[in-house]
């Protein structure tokens, strides 16, 4: 399913020492990431990593959605050369979901329960471009309808609590790319859904990123659907990067932990006994 | 060609119509059971308290100075011979028919007292929600997305003084300095004797009957007496509804759907008005619609301070001259204001809420 | 996080605190002494509640030593004399109009302050207790009954049907005390259910059961300690409210007779002359006003530190 990508002379997207620290329980600061590095042109890039690993964080640093008490720095976090730590408010803005997407992980809980789907698609729409509110339905409606729902006039009135979980993630998918964005960020998105239901939600995204030549950040607990889905895989622990491999040079990483990882992954028709685990070194935190 | 597993299709237009009247006569009746177990309780609270607590009660409905006569009649009419589920059950149908008896201090049926008495109270509470709902909500908005700032303090302050204080001493207070010490307002009652016998009352609504007739003066003066006691209960649901506001806000602030809508690019102040406000409005209207009958129960002791001839004033002049039928009129009317308040605010929650409002889908 | 398995447990002897705040209490009286200190911990760093705490206590050290903290009689005036006095070095909060001292007045009426709030908790408390886990425990019909009634009392404003309950009753302190405890004991009642039914799911509760305890059993012994926690957090919180409905209820001359000082009272008499003498309606008021706040500031303090989840 992936593609070999050239990486184009100018990277999209830099990010160099990014960091995100949040207070804790006893006045100090907890790093959530701890100097994460890499590039990334018009491929896509894997970052797989356990909870607490700092990988949601990431991506949300790079959109300016870190909470407020958090703190965000990097010698280097720039967007086709866009200064995204110092640039305005208002361009950061103008960024999101224009130019930057993200797809966050339930659609239970990250569609609005009170507006109805279609609604809340044409709000993306409108925020980045001027359209007649007809023109905007028009389009609201082809985006539900590439993302595989066949019946985009009904879809388009419901409420989110009305679909099933997977609609609802492809209308979030249509609502987060109805602007034409460069780069999209997919926070776990198929982390929710039934396993069925993955498949289909992943053959969708992968439709959309590859017709429009985005650049893609995929966030995931799941080594086995990463490799599947990416060129490049980055491995997190911990708040930093711990290897970074290309998809196809996954079997030959050498960090201990990525090999953990992979020693864990199941295999059919192999008998193990007792099952792998991941034996943690104090180490790899340091 | 689509090789997906198949989706669910949703329910057909005509059938989702018939289920939804189904769903919501099945909610409705539920609703009218609940309330009519709630009044009947109602009642027999204000029956236990009527006929059963006083020793004697044709004494507590006449008084211990009424003639013979009148203490006869009244022992008839209560029908005390009688076992009591049959005295309950003749107290019941009076009071559906609106008749709470007769007033010891009046002579007139407690029903026409009340419903004199009545508009006075709705102006003031009315008027009170307004400022109320009208300051705290945006207020409340405001602590909320500036949390720690100025605004929020000052919520949290407000909220603990409107909690602490009592509200006829805060009355007085205002009164003390805002009528007799700075002049800004009118002193007690609801209009300057001048203008009371010449204003034709319609609706009992001052300020409606005032502008309607055109006398802007008329209209000045009763507004100059209105604003003190309805800043006052105002103040009191502006505490509360300010911080609920604020306790509902915070909680929609932290949800995924607003760091969704902010993925998408959208304003702050869409963010916060579209899409938290508005799904913080489906509790907080609840609570405004119960505030409102936490401002009927303020205008009891408020309507003494300012001598505002309303349902409290009515009330509590009845109490201290032991002209039982009244008290319990007036009480059951407050109790079952309350009643339809609580079924409002079940109702707003209702339709306010889609996922409330869905049909659950068909087993 | 240090790991200390590895430590020698023979250390010689640790300290109160340590001893409060370890992470293997090795006995159940450790336990729960060490959640009393944690929940204490948590309590004293907040530092309005302590305020609150301190006023609470000196409500009641005012109300035990009245007699010797009040500088005048508060039943005894002179009209002649002292009648409607201005705030002084004298009389710091100013003489009524009968010539007794406020301040002395307020004094000893931080005593009927004190008894209804006692008196209150003492009844509604355990009413709202019992009723809510015996309709959480036994569910069904008996739930059901026993929350319409709940439901009933919570449906009426609760000053307004104390007011009713007290023209029934007669004017006095004592009736003032029930009528305000009858109506208040529904939202302990709420939250006793809320609890118990929490509670009635546990593997505990199902082990109690298989071993035989009767229902009562159960009620009495483990599931009410439970849920008393959260009662008395409400209850704390709802001191406010019920000094506020007794004052209100003196205020209509419901409560406390004259001569009693009862704060209510006092100003609904200062009330007579508080256009040109406002003194004697003002410290009353003060007074309600100084000890409803520090039983809010109390039981918000509790409930931080009692349930750290409610805390914003």
């Amino acid at each position: 399913m992936s593609l070999e990508a050239s990486p184009s002379p100018a990277p999209m997207l830099v990010v160099d020492d990014l960091r995100v620290s949040f207070p804790n329980r006893d006045g100090g600061r907890t790093e959530a990431v701890r100097g994460v590095s890499f590039t990334l042109g018009r491929e896509r890039l894997g970052i797989v990593g356990e909870s607490g690993s700092g990988k949601t964080q990431t991506g949300r640093a790079i959109l300016g959605l870190t909470a407020p008490e958090g703190r965000v720095s990097a010698r280097r976090l720039a967007f086709n050369d866009v200064d995204l730590l110092h640039c305005t408010p208002r361009q950061r803005r103008e960024l999101r979901g224009g130019r930057i997407a993200m797809v966050l992980q339930d659609p239970k809980f990250s569609l609005n329960p009170v507006m109805c789907i279609g609604d809340q698609i044409v709000e993306t729409l409108r925020a980045h471009t001027r359209l007649a509110a007809r023109e905007a339905r028009a389009r609201a409606i082809a985006a539900l309808r590439s993302v595989q729902i066949d019946n985009p006039e009904r879809v388009y009135k419901l409420y989110p609590h009305e679909v099933s979980g997977g609609m609802g993630q492809r209308a979030m998918i249509a609502m987060m790319l109805i602007a034409n964005p460069d780069l999209l960020i997919a926070d776990e998105p198929t982390s929710a859904l039934d396993v069925t239901v993955q498949l289909q939600v992943l053959a969708v995204l992968d439709a959309l990123v590859v017709r429009r030549g985005m650049g893609l950040i995929f966030v995931s607990h799941d080594l086995r659907l990463v490799s599947s889905f990416c060129d490049r895989i980055l491995v997190m622990y911990a708040g930093r990067v711990v290897e970074e491999v290309s998809a196809r040079g996954l079997a030959e990483a050498r960090h201990p932990y990525t090999r953990g990882l992979l020693n864990c992954l199941p295999k059919l028709g192999a008998n193990r006994h007792p099952l792998p685990t991941l034996d943690r070194r104090p180490e790899w935190a340091l | 060609m689509d090789p997906g597993p198949p989706q669910r299709d949703p329910i057909p237009a005509d059938v989702r119509g018939d289920l939804r009247l189904l769903r919501a006569s099945n909610v409705l009746g539920r609703f009218l059971v609940v309330i009519l177990l709630t009044y009947v309780g109602l009642l027999a609270v204000t029956f236990f308290i009527g006929r059963v607590i006083p020793i004697d009660p044709v004494l507590a409905i006449v008084g211990d100075r009424a003639p013979e006569h009148v203490v006869a009649r009244v022992r008839e009419e209560l029908g005390l011979n009688k076992p009591l589920w049959e005295q309950f059950y003749i107290y019941v149908s009076k009071v559906l028919q609106g008749d709470f008896g007769t007033s010891v201090l009046t002579s007139n049926p407690v029903m026409q007292d009340i419903r004199r008495a009545f508009p006075a109270t709705f102006e003031l509470a009315t008027l009170g929600i307004v400022i109320g709902a009208g300051i705290g909500v945006p207020l409340g908005v405001w602590a909320a997305v500036r949390r720690g700032g100025v605004v929020d303090q000052v919520v949290r302050v407000m909220g603990l003084i409107g909690y602490s204080i009592p509200i006829f001493w805060l009355g007085l207070m205002a009164l003390v300095v805002f009528y007799a010490r700075l002049g800004w307002v009118a002193g007690p009652g609801r209009i300057d004797v001048v203008y009371e016998y010449t204003l034709v009352s319609v609706t009992g609504l001052l300020l409606l009957d005032t502008a309607r007739a055109g006398e802007w003066q008329a209209f000045a003066n009763a507004m100059s007496h209105l604003i003190l006691p309805a800043s006052l209960l105002g103040y009191f649901s502006l505490a509360y509804i300010s911080r609920m506001t604020r306790s509902f806000m915070l909680n929609e602030l932290a949800q995924e759907y607003v760091v969704a809508a902010r993925a998408k690019g959208l304003s702050e102040t869409r963010i916060i008005w579209r899409h938290a406000l508005r799904n913080a409005m489906v509790p907080l209207v609840t609570v405004i619609a119960l505030s409102y009958g936490g401002l009927l129960e303020g205008s009891v002791l408020t309507e003494t301070v300012f001598a505002w001839p309303g349902l409290g004033l009515y009330l509590t002049n009845s109490l201290q001259n032991a002209d039982m039928n009244a008290v319990l009129g007036a009480t059951i009317v407050v109790g079952s204001i309350f009643i339809g308040l609580n079924l409002l605010a079940d109702l707003l929650y209702q339709t306010l809420d889609p996922r409330t409002r869905a049909i659950k889908r068909a087993r | 996080m240090t790991d200390n398995s590895a430590r020698n447990d023979a250390v010689p002897r640790e300290s109160l605190h340590e001893w409060l705040m370890s992470d293997r209490p090795r006995s159940r009286r450790q336990a729960s002494f060490g959640r009393a200190y944690g929940a204490w911990r948590t309590f004293s760093r907040n530092r309005l509640a302590i305020l609150g705490l301190l006023i609470v206590i000196g409500l009641v050290l005012t109300a035990v030593f009245a007699n010797v903290l009040a500088p005048y009689s508060p039943y005894i005036g002179d009209l002649r004399t002292t009648r409607l006095l201005p705030p002084s070095a004298a009389h710091w909060f100013g003489t009524d109009d009968q010539g007794r001292d406020i301040l002395s007045r307020i004094i000893f009426g931080s005593r009927i302050t004190l008894f209804v709030v006692i008196l209150v908790a003492i009844l509604a408390a355990p009413i709202g207790l019992a009723v809510g886990t015996v309709a959480g425990y036994a569910g069904g019909l008996l739930d059901a009954a026993l929350m319409r009634i709940t439901d009933i009392f919570l449906a009426f404003p609760r000053l307004i049907l104390a007011l009713a309950f007290v023209a029934a009753l007669g004017p006095g302190i004592e009736n003032a005390v029930l009528a305000i405890a009858i109506t208040s004991w529904p939202p302990y009642a709420r939250i006793a259910r809320a609890e118990t039914l929490t509670i009635r799911r546990t593997d505990y509760i199902a082990a109690v059961q298989l071993i035989g305890a009767s229902p009562w059993r159960i009620v009495w012994r483990h599931i009410m300690p439970l849920c008393l926690s959260s009662v008395i957090v409400r209850v704390t919180l709802d001191m406010a409210g019920i000094i506020l409905t007794a004052a209100g209820l003196g205020f209509l001359g419901l409560g406390a007779q004259p001569p009693m000082p009862e704060w209510g009272a006092m100003i609904a008499n200062g009330r007579l002359y508080v256009l040109d003498h406002w003194w004697v309606a003002a410290a009353p008021g003060a007074a309600i006003f100084v000890v409803s706040l520090a039983f809010n500031l109390l039981g918000d303090g509790m409930r931080d530190a009692l349930d750290p989840k409610a805390a914003k």
